[in-house]
């Protein structure tokens, strides 16, 4: 019997990939352990392994082979007795997984990411209604990933005082290869590997800071950054106010923030909240990678320590970015994606693929809805969000992190403070669910909020 | 504490043995001040008084060049003092008026200055000691020869930042002395009760960095120990421990009835290894200064802190504008 060999999943948010190289040629025999191929996802390439004994039938995926989808069968491993050509016809005939089986389970759970918006899907997003750079300028599609990473290269061009430490940063070419190519460039004194020790680099890169230097600071997930939380509130935050301006930490933490996909509770959680709330913060969470690079640049050269707030799943989508040689967003300036006047619909970072897909989708009810992604959320341009609601008399905020204490609690509290007389309706808050996250696929999907959540609110407050 | 050999001739000046009198006096003259202005409720919340170990600062400032910087606890006066910030500045913050270091805004735990090379004034047990680890990784990475005295005490040796910057500092050769100031009280739990081992000066031993015991009480013997660890910091050879015994006359702050000691034990270190009297002593003996001299200078202290003190009290308590400046600094 035949056994197909099917394109793994490599990392947790791997949708589809490069098929390299084929280490093994048809007619070789294999065992299981052997590396037949190199498969190479957005962040690096793997070597892949074979599971089962046989001799390679069938090459099904030639190598070079681009945006080779998850469970796709790539070869054909045959038993003895069987031939190249009995292989050439079984995958016809067996190309769907069996229902239940592992694979056709996380095959589900990439199509409802999809579904749901956040999915690195390439397909381009409609760009907004002001962008950010002159009008004519030339752009190119560039992912956020990439566009993090020449944020940070510019900036170190341009400043010798600027450097980047944290895990896995050089060598590694960044766990999430955020920083690749940066140690080829900079050298080790200017990308440093760190030991495993947040709260310890953390305070280093404070000291740094003190020192006169703008250190980068890369937690690889900013679920680490609890362990240095101290060392960010108390001494990055504070110090300039308690020294009366004397000195304080200019300097930026970033890395990935909010849920992944399938890391459970522990490695899934939304910080924005949290960092918010302290004074002497700054605070970004981009959405777009024109943002992300426009914002990161702000973010290096504020004399302030800046909390830069990324995203694991936004970090392969694409978007246009400005060809500039000087390209910032500044900090405190909303943006809106898509004028409308039925809904304001306001969201940051990831949440706004759930409120860019539910205003298209709104549209088509005849429901305009203005969506405005807030970009940075200390300072937070509540102004754009309330002119907004003045026009549309309806919100709806959109986050990923929990509902108590939520930003969107925050912007509700302005609003009707400040435009009361202009609500038709409560302001709803799109949250995530007040649990930790589970790990289960379905349940994993339920705890976070969704277009369908957003659709929902939406039609309560217009009343349809 | 091993009793104090004064029998060995001190190998320092006249000029120099005169201006660490004078500069240990003043630390103690003006905690002692800043205790009545306590009593008086003009300083509030925490304070914590110095008393008893000026010889640590004042002999490793000794020790220090022009550039090379300083990072410590909350127990933060002498250091300050010792660095040769203005006494009213410290006193005017301490009673949290405009005229303060901070201008009123940080109070006795948090304090700085940028011109002497003061870095604070932290009151979180430890936080300092990667940060003072990072002054001197921005030191390396500008290659200009300085280095961090980094400050904590037997207390903070217990926190595990401290053993993650010992290993970056190790790793990355970083020209950082650790100084340990084992005054054998972490607020009201004797050294024995809190530490596993009793010697702090081998904490370091895991990571490779070379430590010392200084008997904190003598300011020579600090001085030397000091310098020692600065030639090897600027040697390039990485970071240095000290651990220098010294010990707080006072309560842990002055809401501490320090009921975990004896008086005796007190009185008896006060009588024996005070660390003022030793250089006292010194200059006496040495013939080189008469108790007249020493009179004047006692007479010279005096008159600077109360002239803090008055200064402290009538500084303005700052604007209340003040409340919304320096959240954010402005990009220049």
């Amino acid at each position: 019997m035949a056994t197909e060999i099917l394109m793994p999943a490599l990392s947790p948010t791997m949708e589809e990939g490069t098929l390299a190289k084929w280490l093994v040629k048809e007619g070789d025999t294999v065992s299981s352990g052997d590396i037949i191929a190199e498969i190479e996802t957005d962040k690096a390439t793997m070597e892949f392994e074979a599971v089962d004994e046989g001799t390679l039938g069938k090459i099904l995926v030639a190598e070079g082979t681009e945006g080779v989808k998850v469970n796709t069968p790539i070869a054909v491993l045959v038993e003895e007795g069987e031939s190249a050509e009995d292989a050439a016809a079984a995958p016809a005939a067996d190309t769907e997984p069996e229902p239940g089986s592992p694979a056709k389970q996380s095959n589900a759970a990439a199509e409802s990411k999809s579904e749901g918006g956040p999915g690195s899907s390439p397909e381009r997003v409609r760009p907004p209604v002001e962008p950010d750079w002159p009008e004519g300028t030339e752009v190119r599609q560039q992912t956020v990933r990439e566009a993090l990473r020449d944020a940070m290269a510019e900036e170190m061009r341009a400043d010798e005082d600027v450097f980047l430490m944290g895990e896995e940063v050089g060598e590694y070419q960044g766990a999430y290869k955020i920083s690749q190519g940066l140690l080829d460039e900079f050298g080790p004194r200017r990308v440093i590997d760190t030991p495993i020790t947040e709260h310890g680099f953390t305070g280093l890169a404070v000291g740094a800071a003190f020192g006169g230097l703008k250190p980068i600071v890369e937690f690889m997930t900013f679920n680490f950054s609890m362990q240095a939380m101290d060392q960010i509130v108390n001494s990055a935050a504070k110090t300039l106010y308690m020294s009366g301006g004397q000195m304080g930490a200019p300097m930026v933490f970033r890395g990935p923030n909010g849920a992944a996909a399938r890391v459970a509770a522990q490695h899934s959680q939304d910080f924005a909240a949290w960092f918010t709330h302290i004074p002497g913060l700054k605070v970004a969470m981009p959405y777009s990678a024109s943002d992300a690079k426009g914002l990161l640049k702000s973010a290096i050269r504020d004399p302030n320590p800046v909390i830069f707030l990324e995203n694991e799943i936004l970090y392969g989508k694409s978007f246009d970015v400005p060809v500039m040689d000087d390209f910032t967003v500044p900090f405190g300036k909303a943006r809106i994606w898509r004028e409308g006047t039925d809904v304001t619909l306001v969201s940051f970072g990831i949440g706004m693929t759930y409120a860019l897909e539910a205003a298209e989708k709104l549209s088509k009810d005849g429901i305009e809805a203005e969506v405005i992604d807030l970009r940075t959320l200390r300072p937070m341009d509540t102004e754009t969000v309330i002119e907004s609601v003045q026009k549309t008399n309806r919100c709806v905020t959109i986050e990923e992190g929990f509902p108590k204490g939520a930003i969107g609690n925050h912007i509700s509290a302005v609003l009707m403070e400040q435009a009361f007389d202009w609500l038709d309706a409560p302001v709803i808050n799109c949250t995530g669910k007040d649990v930790p996250m589970p790990y289960a696929a379905n349940l994993e999907k339920h705890a976070l909020t969704s277009t369908a959540e957003v659709l929902e609110a939406v039609k309560k407050v217009t009343y349809r | 504490m091993a009793t104090r050999k004064s029998t060995k001739k001190p190998n320092v000046s006249r000029e120099d043995l005169t201006a660490y009198y004078r500069d240990m006096l003043l630390i103690r003259r003006f905690e002692e001040k800043a205790g009545q202005l306590y009593g008086m409720g003009l300083i509030g919340g925490f304070c914590h008084l110095y008393i008893g170990q000026e010889a640590v600062v004042v002999g490793l400032e000794a020790a220090a060049e022009e550039g090379d910087k300083r990072i410590t606890s909350y127990r933060d006066h002498g250091h300050m003092l010792a660095c040769g910030m203005d006494p009213d500045g410290v006193m005017a913050e301490l009673t949290g008026r405009e005229g303060g270091y901070s201008k009123g805004k940080g109070g006795s735990m948090h304090m700085f200055s940028k011109e002497k090379d003061f870095y604070g004034g932290h009151g979180i047990v430890g936080a300092q000691v990667p940060i003072g680890a990072g002054l001197a990784f921005a030191d390396k990475y500008k290659g200009n020869g300085r280095v961090t005295f980094t400050y904590f005490g037997d207390g903070a040796a217990n926190q595990g930042q401290v053993y993650e910057t010992f290993n970056m500092a190790a790793l990355w050769q970083l020209p950082v002395i650790f100084v340990i100031e084992n005054n054998q009280y972490a607020m009201g739990t004797a050294q024995q009760r809190s530490t596993s081992t009793p010697d702090l000066h081998t904490r370091g031993e895991a990571f490779g960095i070379p430590g010392e015991v200084v008997d904190g009480m003598d300011v020579l013997a600090v001085k030397e120990a000091g310098e020692k660890a600065v030639g090897h910091c600027r040697a390039g050879k990485g970071p240095y421990i000290l651990e220098v015994k010294t010990y707080r006359y006072r309560g842990h702050s002055m809401s501490d009835p320090a009921k975990y000691r004896t008086r005796e034990e007190v009185q008896k270190m006060r009588e024996e290894r005070d660390p003022i009297e030793h250089v006292r002593a010194l200059l006496l003996e040495g013939k080189h200064a008469s108790e007249d001299d020493l009179k004047a200078i006692d007479k010279e202290i005096k008159k600077v802190v109360n002239a803090a003190a008055d200064f402290a009290r009538e500084s303005p308590e700052p604007h209340l504008d003040e409340l919304w400046t320096d959240i954010y600094a402005e990009a220049t």
